[in-house]
């Protein structure tokens, strides 16, 4: 037990990361499942950050009444911007969520007397526990396992495929695109208000363009076929640091290359749960199977 | 059941529709018929929303489609097919046609997240009734197979299932044929047939003018935007204006490309 204690002082913080880069990883995963490249993530995380730390900083409020605000409040702010900003597709919905995740950085940066500009916000008071983390991941990905098997997944997923397919089905493509926003955004904004109860001081500067990148290439690295996708995703990107530290000047380049590569050679991520059915079946029958990959 | 009175539609200078006027009766197999780029797809895109008319009004049972969104009017009831197959390609085929379901399984989100009885009954009846209208056009034995798996026929085949499994009052089918042999020709006419007999009006655009004749019990002609002719299929047959416009030359000629 006693190197158990040990092995959590030492790292408890980074396993906690681990499963707040999970839950920002399935954030992502909404809007991507519903085929669009929302880039916003990161800004959401910041809004529920800030205003979950300012609920217990500033008014006092309890840690379940700062986590609701960290969910609500960038949830509440993507519905307003998805409006407009998701009619848009593909690269173009990725430059308009860039721009609002800019923003809101300013925003942050210049409010000063609420936020501490770029000084950010010092004190938090440290109040997440390691079962929140936990709960809320458990939490997450037992909705998301239950939305997949909905007419909701389904609708997300005939959306990624054809929208214009999906519409003359029935499927309001609109609000569905809109629904899988809003619930990204609350994620991320849960995940926000997690890490910055956890981490003692947060600033405008880990929210900007950087976080929003790890966010996607946890989400493209792992694979959005499967729930699994988004965790193994968080755990390689948040474990890669700490083997490379010799290399940490270039982590965003190798995060870069990583990404790159997997898109190359692994365009599903590393859980792809159709790929890994493939495997089983092909060892059961014990034979090479040249139609691999090919269906 | 499907009136258009006087559309027309135009794309800047060009007018692709001019004052096409129709109307579909309930329970009728009705055919548009016309050379390549005659305006049929076109027809098609006004009645399920995807484009706005120009000016002129559609009717589905005496009320106007006009601004209603394409999700709505699928929910009224009009299912279309497409032209260039847009079936869910990385979805099984029982998935695909259970996608088609989506209006009609109403359960909260409660249901959903909890997985409660109501949730749990309407996703059976979802997958048993799914599995009826695959064998309706005889691809039950394949339900868990990926749709980019199966063969072109097949794949029109299961859009026919997906359109029906929406329910509708009016089936809307572009070139249903399109690019297939004599045998799947066959064979499909048989599914369509079969759906006619069970109530369904069916609205066809097609080039193949045998299936047309076999199928419709009333056909529209449309040449460069226009109707020129309308009637039963030995009307249409005689008409003179049809054979110059269309059936004197090349009715057998390649029919892959767009409308």
């Amino acid at each position: 037990m006693e190197g158990f204690d040990n092995f959590w002082a030492v790292y408890s913080n980074l396993v906690l990361s681990i499963g707040i880069n999970a839950l920002l990883a399935i954030s992502i995963w909404f809007t991507l499942s519903c085929g669009l490249l929302a880039m916003a993530n990161a800004a959401f995380m910041g809004i529920g950050a800030y205003t979950a730390a300012l609920l217990t900083m500033k008014a006092g409020a309890s840690f379940t009444v700062a986590l609701l605000g960290g969910i609500g409040a960038p949830l509440a702010v993507a519905l307003i911007i998805g409006m407009p900003t998701l009619r848009l597709s593909g690269v173009y919905l990725a430059m308009a969520t860039l721009g609002f995740g800019e923003v809101v950085r300013i925003l942050i940066l210049n409010a000063e007397r609420w936020t501490g500009g770029a000084l950010g916000l010092n004190g938090i008071p440290q109040l997440t526990q390691w079962w929140h983390v936990l709960a809320s991941l458990v939490a997450v990905l037992l909705v998301l396992w239950r939305l997949r098997r909905s007419r909701v997944g389904r609708a997300f997923e005939a959306i990624k495929e054809d929208d214009v397919a999906a519409a003359l089905m029935g499927i309001g493509v609109m609000s569905h695109k809109l629904l899988a926003f809003a619930l990204g955004a609350g994620i991320a904004g849960l995940a926000g208000a997690l890490n910055a109860h956890l981490t003692f001081f947060i600033g405008p500067a880990e929210y900007g363009f950087e976080r929003g990148i790890d966010i996607l290439t946890m989400a493209v690295l792992g694979g959005t076929g499967g729930l699994a996708g988004p965790v193994v995703g968080a755990l390689v990107i948040t474990l890669l640091p700490e083997f490379l530290r010799s290399f940490r000047n270039y982590r965003l380049m190798i995060n870069g290359v990583i990404l790159v590569l997997i898109v190359l050679f692994l365009p599903k991520g590393i859980w792809d749960p159709s790929r890994v059915r493939q495997w089983l079946k092909r060892s059961r029958r014990g034979m090479p199977d040249n139609t691999a990959g090919v269906r | 059941m499907l009136e258009l009175t006087q559309v027309s539609k135009h794309f800047g200078g060009v007018e692709v529709l001019q004052n096409v006027s129709f109307t579909v009766q309930a329970g009728q197999v009705f055919g548009l018929i016309g050379p390549n780029g005659a305006g049929k797809t076109t027809v098609f895109n006004l009645i399920t929303g995807l484009i706005a008319p120009s000016s002129g009004t559609i009717s589905f049972n005496g009320q106007p489609l006009t601004g209603v969104a394409p999700h709505q009017i699928t929910r009224r009831g009009i299912a279309r097919t497409f032209q260039n197959i847009r079936v869910f390609k990385e979805m099984s085929l029982l998935d695909n046609v259970i996608v088609g379901m989506h209006a009609h399984l109403d359960y909260s989100a409660a249901g959903l997240l909890l997985s409660l009885p109501g949730f749990r009954q309407q996703e059976r009846q979802a997958r048993v009734r799914a599995h009826e209208l695959l064998s309706m056009v005889g691809l039950d034995k394949n339900a868990y197979d990926l749709a980019d798996a199966m063969s072109y026929g097949d794949q029109r085949k299961l859009e026919l299932a997906r359109a029906l499994a929406t329910e509708p009052k009016l089936l809307l089918l572009d070139e249903p044929v399109a690019g297939m042999n004599t045998g799947e020709k066959s064979e499909l006419m048989r599914v369509i047939v079969r759906i006619a007999e069970r109530g369904y009006t069916i609205f066809v655009i097609e080039h193949d003018m045998r299936f047309v004749m076999g199928l419709c019990q009333r056909i529209a002609v449309l040449n460069f935007g226009r109707i020129i002719a309308e009637g039963k299929p030995e009307e249409i047959k005689r008409n003179p204006d049809v054979i110059e416009a269309y059936l004197g030359r090349d009715d057998e000629s390649e029919t892959v490309s767009a409308a």
